[in-house]
């Protein structure tokens, strides 16, 4: 019994263990993700077919508000295509966003009775996002066919904006959870943000359209960046990346993503007291 | 040999509100209370910062000291509210202490409650894999075990059934089942028993022993003093966040119970700041006398009185005992109406009740109060307000001396007669 690695526990001296912890405890983060998928799907009728539908109405709208009725240029690709590209990421973040905001209080009975990194329970709903996404991935690829269009050997440089998506997602996730356990007030925050960051997001629209004096500014917005990337990655041709406003939006999304774990470490260890 | 759990000055404060009933905080209170901070110095400079009344500190531990060796298996033991909980959810690794520092060697599972993470909407299947990876163990490791979980809980045909549509039972054996097979090496186990049927319970305990058997370490909370007594070796007493014992389980329950005035049947609080009370009522003292001679027994009687404080005018007030044995079964309630047309005197209230003779047999007991309105709301309530014994005698009940078995002990009305040869 000697050899046995001793626990120590100590007032704040939790972070010794707690990245081994959340290794020890990785299978966790496919069970939980798994849970919900599993459940969202269990109640439903038309089950997977959501993550489809969304998305696809979403992108008929947009394309005619913003194609049809206010004619904005489309760069030289099928306007459906311009649009999905953005709202890919876009749905990724916002879903992120809102499940991983609400994760912990609808998981509030484990974590007043259960041990295990904090850390999992957000992260699992960013994950189940993800699963939406790759799902949702699949009508850009009927887009594609259906407009015959073939990207280029940019699209290989996907994953790396899906990596910045998704770190994205995490670091604001991260932030709004920690915060609506203490203050309940987030919960009416999440939706106003998910709302209004889809107007300052270009989304319907190519940002080339912002004038340029501004785009640096515009670039203040993290998402910017993110789906600027996707869209010179998947659209290929004559995009242009701009590229100090894509450096300004990575920067902001790994200083969301760093302050977010940090402010998250804080705080878990109240986290069974105040929820 | 070093202990496996070793707790040095543990301590766990809470900070408790006293306006809001929620615990999280609304940002609109902060932001309103730091504004009102702010202007308060602008205006007052130099006055004093002064503490906030709706905040109070509440210490749930106060400077916890033990050692548990392998293989012992304690009985943790205190009235609610003793810190029993606390204890084990920072043992667990749920909360921090505040201050103090413990070592623990070894793999620690712990059950506060039965099926934590369980989702109705799932199977049977799929919550033993959920629950078992929520409870710490691997997928391989659920997998090698599946078939003596299922078993265990007796849940076979329903496997693929969604929870939802389990009975209580069930749900019950399946969760206790996943936990009893996460093979620690310290086992922590809050009140999770007093569910389900006394079969189950029965099951539950034999797998606890055998856990303990196997030379790993057991705590275990329960109010059931018959319970800790089967299982445990050791005990730990808790009162008000403090340990006042700690030693043999036998030992430990009689700590326990002595320590709640079982030889001094009268309790009076001096100052009414600190009877138990809330801020409908204050209880200001609760005597046990034998009705009949000096000592209660069987055959004395019982009178119960107590005198308590209402502070608020206006109310319909009731009163109820309850009455429960040493392991918690409730023998009954009773009480009475003070005033049941909503004006209910500000003011001392006496109450008197008595039992009758032969109706309680010999044992020990503990009475719960709870002071209603209208005979709908509880005004106040408190448990093991205070505990008695009642005495074996010999009078009416020929010359044998040893307890009779049953919770009650009635004199009936018996006749005979002789019929024929």
């Amino acid at each position: 019994m000697d050899n046995q690695s001793v626990l120590v526990i100590e007032a704040g001296k939790a972070e010794r263990h707690y990245w081994k912890d959340l290794w020890r405890y990785r299978e966790l983060f496919y069970f939980l993700a798994w849970r919900d998928i599993l459940v969202r799907y269990k109640q439903t009728v038309i089950g997977l077919a959501w993550a489809l539908i969304r998305p696809f109405l979403t992108m008929v709208v947009f394309v005619i508000v913003f194609s049809k009725l206010a004619k904005l240029p489309s760069e030289g690709v099928p306007y459906p295509i311009l649009v999905f590209a953005a709202l890919l990421p876009w749905q990724f973040f916002a879903n992120a966003f809102t499940e991983a905001g609400n994760s912990l209080i609808s998981n509030a009975g484990m974590i007043s009775k259960v041990y295990f990194p904090r850390l999992v329970i957000p992260t699992s709903a960013v994950i189940v996002s993800f699963v939406d996404f790759l799902i949702s991935g699949i009508i850009l690829v009927g887009l594609m066919v259906w407009y015959g269009f073939a990207p280029d050997w940019r699209i290989v440089t996907l994953p790396l904006f899906i990596f910045i998506a998704f770190a994205a997602a995490m670091g604001a996730g991260l932030w709004i959870a920690a915060l609506n356990v203490k203050y309940r007030d987030f919960r009416y925050i999440i939706p106003f943000v998910v709302q209004f960051g889809l107007y300052v997001s270009p989304v319907g629209f190519s940002s080339a359209i912002v004038p340029e004096q501004w785009r640096l500014l515009y670039s203040l917005n993290p998402m910017v960046g993110v789906i600027d990337g996707f869209r010179w990655a998947i659209l290929g041709g004559n995009t242009q990346l701009y590229w100090p406003g894509f450096l300004l939006s990575l920067f902001l999304v790994m200083l969301i993503l760093v302050t977010g774990i940090v402010y998250f470490r804080k705080t878990e260890k109240t986290f069974a007291d105040v929820i | 040999m070093s202990p496996v759990i070793a707790v040095e000055n543990l301590s766990k404060k809470y900070i408790i509100g006293h306006q809001k009933q929620e615990r999280y905080t609304a940002l609109r209170d902060v932001l309103a209370n730091g504004a009102k901070r702010v202007t308060h110095k602008l205006t007052h400079p130099f006055a004093a910062q002064e503490n906030d009344p709706a905040h109070e500190e509440f210490w749930a531990l106060k400077d916890i000291n033990f050692d548990i060796m392998q293989g012992d298996r304690v009985g943790i033991i205190g009235r609610n509210g003793a810190g029993k909980s606390t204890l084990l959810k920072i043992l667990s690794r749920i909360t921090e202490p505040t201050s103090g520092k413990i070592s623990i060697k070894g793999r620690v599972a712990s059950l506060l409650e039965v099926g934590t993470g369980f989702h109705p909407e799932l199977t049977g299947r799929e919550n033993i894999f959920l629950n078992g990876a929520i409870l710490g163990m691997s997928k391989a490791e659920i997998k090698s075990k599946f078939d003596e979980i299922v078993a265990f809980a007796e849940i076979e045909k329903f496997l693929d059934t969604p929870v939802k549509r389990y009975s209580s039972g069930m749900y019950v054996r399946l969760a206790f089942a996943v936990a009893a097979h996460l093979e620690p090496e310290i086992l922590i186990v809050d009140e999770v028993l007093a569910v389900g049927d006394a079969q189950f319970q029965k099951k539950c305990m034999g797998k606890m022993e055998i856990v303990g058997r196997e030379g790993r370490t057991v705590l275990f909370v329960s109010h059931n003093m018959a319970a800790i007594k089967t299982l445990c070796s050791k005990g730990i007493v808790l009162n008000k966040g403090q340990m006042i014992f700690q030693g043999e389980v036998k030992e430990a329950v009689d700590q326990y119970m002595g320590s709640d005035n079982l030889d001094k049947n009268e309790i009076y609080w001096d100052d009414i700041a600190d009877a138990p009370g809330n801020k409908n009522i204050r209880l200001k003292s609760i005597a046990i006398r034998p009705l009949r001679g000096s000592i209660i027994d069987i055959d004395s009687g019982i009178e119960i009185s107590t005198v308590f404080y209402n502070t608020t005018a206006g109310k319909s007030l009731d009163f109820t005992l309850y009455l429960f044995t040493l392991d918690g079964v409730c023998l009954f309630e009773s009480g009475i109406i003070l005033s049941s047309a909503g004006d209910a005197n500000v003011g001392y209230f006496s109450t008197k009740g008595i039992i009758p003779p032969h109706l309680l047999n010999a044992g020990i007991y503990k009475i719960n109060l709870l002071f209603g309105e209208g005979q709908r709301y509880a005004l106040y309530k408190v448990e093991d307000v205070i505990s008695f014994e009642v005495d074996h005698t010999a009078t009416a009940r020929g010359s044998n001396m040893s307890r009779a078995p049953g919770v009650i002990r009635p004199v009936l009305d018996w006749s005979f007669k002789f019929l024929s040869q």
